[in-house]
């Protein structure tokens, strides 16, 4: 019994990734109707740069945790206003095309600047013990990521309902011509709705740092989880994002557990399930 | 002039994107005049084809293979994204299937070249069934997302299960079997220019069987179904059965492209389900324009070509892609083929 309730925390910790990065993607298909390919890549460019960051400020990981995915925002400042932007005329495919293009560059980017091999960073001195947990000793780190998930996604809710910019994303994403009839400036909100989704992937990405090799091939892993955690919660539904990651980080958790053949396919076929029987998700609208 | 009844491929609609002033060139022109100068041209490449063998070197024989089977291997995307309007990212599945069970059947099963290249044609054409199965239930981001995670799954069996496909070692030891035909013909394929008027064979054959799919009134439902599916439903034609149809034949010339890989190479690895791989076929169709039938064929000409002499100065051809895509896609977006038709009636 204690096994399970362990191995539950394990499985909640590492949703917690995956929510972040699932929130961002969702937060942006949800708002400008894109599905962005590239998020897996702003996630490892967020791990990366943060670890960039980490070296060039001293070696301080909550001062890289700062910098980091605030650069990461403004790479998607960059991606969106110059080059999306551009695309949202033509049809979905050109868009998803778009974004697959960046994944290209940043992966071979990120090859060239940092090379090929894995990269790795101590834990964060304060944070490097475990805690006995359940007679098992569980890294402070993980505690400390459960914990963090859930205000992240506090804060999130409440900019959302509570602020007037966050009122103006809810209100663009239903109905973007009536917001852009009342005077919300539609594009500059898209581009800062993109950016704050690519700040969280790269939260996501600094934060996985210390218990995750940082290598280029994270983003392409990361992108499959988060999609499959977005379309369970229901794409552009942050709540069930929120759901989903915890479902899909359980499973992966009890997936080890007991069926370690099949634990990738157990995600898929969770997400198989929720398209055959409620395509909008858990949370999400039925679509006209 | 006759009047023309300009298809529906070519038609003027929200997504005018393909190269509208083909009713610039064909209007202008004679109609048969222009026939007359494309089949001269096929006959002239056709001929160059033949003939290169006697006059280049082993290398561009061997380049011209490899535009040959990334032709097939586009061709089959592009049925599935010019034609249908479904993006798969994850065609390389269907590509290495080809690969590894022609592989697997000319190391285990049998000696001869057809039926092993048939084989593993069959079988990925199969996967394609189960596959598309799922994916054609969706449209648009779904599809795209689905197929790039079915992509991934065969790409992580074929690192796992390694009594099959060897994991990361790879098929090693795949002969290059001999060309047999009962009744008594066996050619000997181990010579570069006898495989390589082999695939030359295949892929016209190939090709010109997709040309006529492509031209049959299946292929114009198809056009219409990505065009306004409602009101091809509308009309009664069950849409998801002709996608699933559409993705089978998709499958079908992307797994023929994997299948005379495996005996030329000898070997089959992993990478060859890589999604850097299902991105092959995508940025060559871009390249060439998605919307004509030989774009693919013209793309994957350039893509191979420019890949070649990018690959001499860095390592990094990805990013080079990644750039060019980005040009495509904001600027070009016809691709080469449909920019060039573009200029053509821009003229008149």
């Amino acid at each position: 019994m204690k096994i399970l309730l362990f191995q539950g925390l394990v499985g909640l910790s590492e949703a917690m990734y995956l929510w972040l990065v699932a929130a961002g993607l969702s937060l942006i298909f949800g708002v400008l109707r894109v599905l962005n390919f590239a998020h897996g890549s702003l996630y490892m460019l967020g791990a990366y740069l943060t670890f960039y960051f980490f070296g060039l400020l001293g070696g301080n990981f909550w001062l890289g945790l700062v910098v980091g995915p605030i650069f990461v925002a403004g790479i998607g400042l960059l991606m969106e206003r110059f080059f999306l932007r551009l695309v949202y005329r033509l049809e979905v495919a050109y868009q998803l095309l778009l974004t697959f293009a960046f994944v290209l560059i940043f992966n071979d980017l990120v090859k060239l600047i940092w090379g090929p091999i894995y990269q790795a960073l101590p834990m964060p001195s304060g944070l490097n013990d475990s805690i006995v947990l359940l007679s098992r000793a569980y890294p402070a780190y993980n505690l400390f990521i459960i914990i963090l998930g859930p205000l992240i996604a506090l804060g999130l809710w409440l900019l959302l309902e509570k602020t007037r910019w966050g009122r103006l994303i809810v209100a663009s994403a239903s109905d973007k011509e009536m917001a852009s009839a009342l005077g919300v400036n539609v594009p500059r909100l898209y581009t800062r709705v993109f950016m704050l989704g690519a700040w969280l992937a790269a939260l996501g990405g600094a934060l996985s740092i210390p218990i995750r090799p940082v290598s280029p091939g994270m983003g392409e892993t990361i992108i499959i989880e988060a999609f499959i955690v977005a379309v369970i919660g229901g794409l552009g539904s942050l709540k069930g994002a929120f759901v989903g990651a915890i479902l899909i980080g359980l499973l992966h958790a009890y997936g080890v557990l007991f069926l370690p053949v099949f634990e990738m396919a157990l995600a898929f076929m969770l997400m198989a399930v929720v398209l055959i029987l409620r395509p909008w998700g858990l949370f999400g609208t039925r679509e006209t | 002039m006759r009047k023309r009844r300009t298809p529906v491929f070519n038609s003027g609609s929200r997504q005018a994107l393909h190269n509208r002033a083909h009713l610039g060139v064909v209007g202008g022109l004679n109609e048969n005049r222009l026939k007359v100068y494309k089949g001269f041209g096929l006959i002239f490449l056709i001929a160059v084809l033949m003939v290169l063998p006697q006059v280049a070197s082993r290398f561009y024989v061997y380049i011209t293979l490899q535009i040959l089977m990334l032709s097939l291997f586009a061709l089959g995307f592009n049925f599935l994204f010019g034609y249908v309007g479904l993006l798969s990212f994850g065609h390389a599945a269907f590509y290495a299937t080809g690969a590894y069970a022609t592989g697997l059947i000319l190391k285990n099963a049998s000696t001869s070249l057809i039926p092993g290249v048939l084989g593993g044609t069959l079988i990925a054409t199969l996967l394609a069934l189960i596959i598309g199965f799922f994916c054609v239930r969706h449209t648009d981001v779904y599809f795209s997302m689905l197929t790039l995670a079915f992509g991934m799954m065969i790409y992580s069996l074929a690192w796992k299960w390694r009594e099959v496909t060897g994991g990361d070692d790879g098929l090693i030891g795949i002969p290059r079997a001999p060309l047999e035909i009962p009744g008594g013909l066996r050619v000997s394929m181990r010579a570069m220019p006898n495989y390589y008027y082999f695939v030359l064979a295949i892929s016209v054959l190939a090709i010109f069987l997709l040309y006529t799919i492509v031209k049959s009134p299946f292929g114009l439902v198809l056009q219409g179904i990505r065009e306004n599916p409602g009101r091809v439903e509308f009309a009664g034609i069950p849409i998801k059965r002709y996608r699933l149809l559409a993705f089978v034949i998709s499958g079908f010339f992307a797994g023929l492209a994997g299948a005379l890989l495996a005996p030329l190479e000898n070997t089959v690895a992993p990478a060859v389900a890589d999604w850097t791989k299902s991105s092959e076929p995508i940025l060559a169709s871009l390249l060439g324009g998605v919307y004509t039938f030989a774009g693919p064929i013209v793309g994957s000409a350039l893509f191979i070509l420019l890949k070649e002499s990018i690959v001499r100065r860095t390592e990094y051809w990805l990013l080079v892609y990644g750039i060019i895509l980005l040009a495509i896609l904001i600027g070009l977006r016809g691709g080469i083929v449909g920019a060039v038709f573009q200029r053509k009636g821009k003229k008149k």
